[in-house]
């Protein structure tokens, strides 16, 4: 038995799924424990300090930073406006008086006489957060957040661009292995989650942009294409906060990979429902995949029980996920314990298994993921 | 302290070894283990991926290490068991700090390499002279989310203006911890003792707010050991305390007493380990660890003022964002697909390498099955280890804002405070770390990555860590540096041989030096160095040189004594001999044809029998 293995991506039809919501920085909760929530309601608010100005007092008039306050005509907590008078000299008799006006409305903060500088503060501005998901709250995390439980489909893609989103599921392809193309976006896609195969061009990405759906799941994607649709090349693979008006996720890689059939049964098995989508994607530690959640109705049937991980057995599915055998299915037929060499001659572990179309290969362990179910 | 057992959790895989002390006293490895780390769903528990690493030691050991409870077994036992159990980790992406200084060179750059020496990422380096206004640093401050932040300037009893400035941007941007939102963020002040009071006032309240001796007391030395040892605490802490899994792996980590052995961030690791290396041999060293998410760099070099005060100087930088999985999509961003594909002997189609590199990136724990998969992935790691170089080249430099009576050769060398320390003719040995140098396939292929990225100079010998078991042997010489240098001498160092590369420029093909090889059982060989060109002479490595090597140089070649100045050296060998590189340095092209370029590299490869088997495909 392999102690070794790799964490696959969940894809799930009954599962429950919870939701952290929150805060930035510490505010009031606008739920209880046990309510419903929709997916838009706000579960929570606070606000953000507001932007801070800093004005070098000293340098405007030329004084040393002990004799600011000579000048200042307001005090550390007072509210000013824009462009109000908040500093004056007397001037050399009546002339060459000089005047600092507020460059922005806001609260002084503090007046530094080492310094000679005087902090603005703007006001404060509202952050506000939505449950994200139909369901209800499980937990108040008292000035902080909530958490919000559903049970319904979970699946997770490999990457995605943009933040959350909502709509139905709209699959527009026959089968997996069939790639998403412009001429099967129409205006019947407005506000849906649009599903293609094994690919989704650039050109298919805009014209569901065009259209005014809220976002795109397919296989697979071209990197090439992701930088003409970012404007960036993506270095380092934080996303989530690109505001491109549509939510991309790619569930199998980056080229022309066709969808796990599990995966595309199942939203194919949920087309009509209403999805929320995101496609934020951290790979680095504290490892966020983007999702697709589509709740149950009430009283659906019960969760079923799946092993949270997998091990490498005999007999074990497996996707390989690099070349030469990149994208392909199988099962697992053996685990040597011993190392082997392969063509690049490194020598690892090894696996072997049988691809669905009946080759038995050789494959390194650590190029193979489970398909959880 | 009879057995030992060692992980290091990267952001990649976790490694453990076994290491037992024989009956002749001598430390030895003995096996190695490797598994996923796991720091993402379902385990969200770094001990997971320890357990797993520690199971395959196990396998390939026949010893247990694992209790029933799956906890690490710390126990005196002749037949089970660890005496000690110690760990690294630079999972959980590490330590992220901004630096703040008064002068950007001068205690901006001494917080910086303080914060880099600790182990951290450097994410920002504010300073009063960095030409951003106010707001833009403030906002950056609360953008980044640092997990720390060090603040300095000036020199003790100087003016206090700026860095009560700083203090005041740092307040006003009320920085917020990464993880957390109920305590408040450290903040280390390492500046103008006379400043102290007005830091206070500022950030008292709104950070937790550490005070150490200045990094710069005054402005011709640099006193960075406080700062280093508060981030460290700090780190231990605040950090690796939130990360999934860690405060029971530092529960685990102790010996037979029980007494808890903290564990260090992987590059601090790696650093000490450097260092003793250095230390013991009286020589100049540049390592380079490259990870899946970070490629660090390690320098001993002669400080500034070597000729009188015997000091050398160590150095580390980590470039955050270059690595061979997570970070590999910004080492093609950084350095683009034509620096890339330089180095590759065919063509790839753009689209197709950019989904392949992202892929892995997407993946990041598989490995290349193929040879053109290997030959691509290696050249992405020349540019990595390349631009990493390039950055710690400009930080490991002499201090700045000294002032320095200048010799008349230095006047004439336009030397002056502020250079470079790194000195590739001085260059004693290059030692390379990491997957894609320690696990390369062939160790020629490893040499020929080290020295196309570095270009060493003159003189230079090649090793590489065998199985990257660095950071542990830099953890362990913290408790007991006699196995920690056993294990290193005998085990964990492989010599790859010695590159002998003059500075020159010509035309192709013409000679550039003859060099002639006298050999300890008596044998010489001449060779011809002709411009362009690589050779191999097979030599292999020994505790004491085993070869004389003269280089003539026929023109301007320098190969340390000067241009056109002969050279005889006392050399030893290693896997790949001696390696005659004649392709030139300062600088060195690679020929702008493409079907020469092709022609070349091959040449070169096979000079190196880097990729025997692509050759006859």
């Amino acid at each position: 038995m392999g102690h070794a293995y790799t964490p696959g991506l969940k894809v799930t039809d009954n599962t429950t799924i919870v939701k952290e919501r929150k805060l930035p920085l510490k505010g009031e909760i606008l739920v209880k424990k046990g309510s419903r929530v929709a997916a838009l309601d706000i579960v929570a608010r606070t606000f953000l300090p507001g932007n801070v100005e800093s004005i070098n007092v000293a340098n405007k008039f030329s004084l040393p930073a002990s004799d600011v306050e000579d000048v200042l005509l307001v005090k550390v907590g007072d509210k000013v406006e824009k462009d109000q008078i908040i500093a004056k000299n007397r001037g050399l008799f009546g002339l060459f008086k000089n005047e600092l006006h507020a460059p922005v409305a806001g609260t002084v903060e503090t007046i530094s006489n080492v310094t000679g500088q005087l902090l603005l503060r703007e006001p404060p501005h509202p952050v506000q957060i939505n449950a994200y998901i139909d369901g209800i709250v499980k937990e108040v995390i008292p000035e902080e957040g909530v958490l919000v439980e559903t049970r319904g489909v979970f699946i997770q893609g490999i990457f995605g661009v943009g933040g959350e989103a909502h709509g139905e599921v709209h699959v527009v392809v026959d089968s997996a292995d069939k790639s998403l193309t412009p001429e099967a976006i129409g205006p019947e896609c407005k506000g849906k989650i649009v599903v293609g195969g094994d690919f989704v061009s650039n050109a298919a990405l805009a014209k569901a942009l065009k259209v005014g759906a809220v976002g795109v799941v397919a296989g697979g994607f071209d990197d090439s294409d992701l930088k003409d649709f970012l404007g960036y090349d993506l270095g380092v693979a934080i996303t989530g906060h690109e505001d491109k008006g549509i939510t991309l996720i790619i569930t199998e890689g980056f080229g022309k990979i066709r969808m796990a059939q599990g995966t595309f049964d199942l939203l194919k098995s949920v087309e009509g429902q209403v999805a929320h989508i995101n496609g934020a994607t951290q790979i680095r530690a504290g490892v966020i995949r983007p999702e697709i959640i589509v709740p149950h109705a009430e009283g659906g049937a019960p969760e079923k029980k799946t092993d949270e991980e997998g091990e490498l057995v005999k007999g074990t599915p497996v996707r390989c996920i690099r070349e030469p055998y990149f994208g392909l299915l199988g099962k697992v037929t053996a685990l040597p314990v011993e190392l082997t060499e392969l063509e690049s001659e490194t020598k690892v572990r090894i696996l072997k298994a049988k691809l669905e179309d009946g080759r038995e290969v050789t494959v390194p362990r650590a190029n193979v993921e489970l398909i959880e179910s | 302290m009879k057995t030992i057992l060692a992980t290091d959790c990267g952001s990649t895989t976790t490694k453990a070894i076994y290491i037992q002390q024989q009956p002749d006293g001598v430390y030895r490895l003995v096996v190695r283990g490797e598994a996923p780390t796991t720091v993402e769903k379902p385990a969200e528990d770094v001990t997971r991926g320890v357990i797993n690493a520690v199971s395959e030691v196990e396998e390939l050991s026949g010893r247990k290490f694992i209790a029933a409870d799956n906890t690490i077994m710390v126990k005196k036992d002749a037949k089970e068991g660890c005496d000690i159990y110690l760990s690294t980790s630079s999972a959980g992406g590490g330590l992220q700090m901004m630096v703040a200084g008064v002068v950007k060179q001068m205690t901006g750059e001494s917080a910086q390499r303080a914060a880099l020496g600790a182990g951290a990422i450097v994410m920002d380096v504010l300073a009063t002279n960095d030409r951003r206004p106010n707001h833009v640093k403030i906002e950056a401050i609360r953008r980044l989310r640092p997990d720390i932040i060090l603040l300095s300037g000036g020199i003790d009893g100087g003016t206090i203006k700026h860095v009560a400035a700083l203090a005041e941007i740092i307040g006003a941007a009320d920085p917020k911890p990464r993880f957390g939102l109920g305590y408040n963020l450290p903040v280390i002040y390492a500046g103008n003792v006379a400043a102290r009071e007005t830091v206070e006032k500022e950030l008292g309240k709104k950070t937790a707010l550490q005070m150490v001796d200045n990094i710069r007391p005054v402005l011709e030395r640099e006193n960075l050991g406080p700062a280093r040892h508060a981030i460290h605490d700090l780190f231990m802490e605040h950090v690796m305390a939130q990360a999934p899994g860690y405060s029971k792996l530092m529960a685990w980590a102790r010996d037979t007493t029980g007494e808890n052995i903290p564990i260090m961030p992987t590059p601090g690791a790696v650093g000490e380990i450097i260092q003793t290396i250095a230390r013991r041999e009286g020589i100049t060293v540049i390592g380079v660890d490259i990870g899946g998410a970070t490629t660090d760099v390690f320098s001993v070099f002669k400080g500034e003022k070597y000729e009188e005060t015997h000091e050398t100087v160590f150095n580390r930088t980590v470039s955050a964002n270059l690595g061979m999985s997570y970070s590999i999509s910004n080492v093609m961003a950084e350095t683009g697909f034509d620096n890339v594909m330089r180095w590759v002997p065919f063509h790839i189609d753009e689209k197709e390498l950019r989904n392949r590199i992202r892929n892995k990136m997407i993946r990041p724990t598989t490995i290349p099955q193929d040879l053109q998969d290997l030959i691509v992935e290696q050249a992405i790691a020349r540019e990595a280890l390349r631009l990493a170089f390039i950055q710690h080249k400009s930080l490991a430099v002499g201090l700045k804002g000294i002032q320095r009576m200048r010799t008349i050769s230095e006047t004439f060398s336009q030397s002056g405070s502020g250079e470079t320390l790194v000195d590739m003719l001085d260059l004693d040995i290059l030692v390379g770390s990491g997957g894609v140098l320690s696990h390369a396939p062939r160790r020629s292929q490893a040499a020929m990555m080290l020295i196309d990225a570095f270009l060493p100079e003159g003189f230079t010998a090649l090793a590489v860590d065998s199985i990257f078991m660095m950071p542990q042997l830099g953890v362990l010489s913290k408790v007991n540096e006699k196995a920690a240098t056993d294990v290193f001498v005998r085990d964990c160092l492989i010599h790859l041989g010695t590159c002998v590369s003059p500075v020159v420029q010509a035309k192709p093909d013409e000679k550039v030096a003859e060099i002639e090889l006298a050999f300890d059982d008596g044998r010489t060989e001449t060779f011809e160095m002709k411009f362009g060109t690589l050779a191999c002479i097979p030599l292999p490595w020994a505790e004491e040189p085993n070869a004389t090597l003269r280089a003539n140089p026929q023109g301007k070649a320098d190969f340390g004594a000067g241009p056109g100045k002969p050279v005889e050296r006392k050399i030893t060998g290693g896997l790949s001999g001696v390696i005659l590189d004649a392709r030139g340095r300062q600088p060195f092209q690679l020929p702008a044809d493409d079907a020469l370029r092709v022609k070349k590299l091959q040449e070169w490869q096979k000079a190196l029998d880097c990729y025997p088997a692509y050759e006859t495909k």
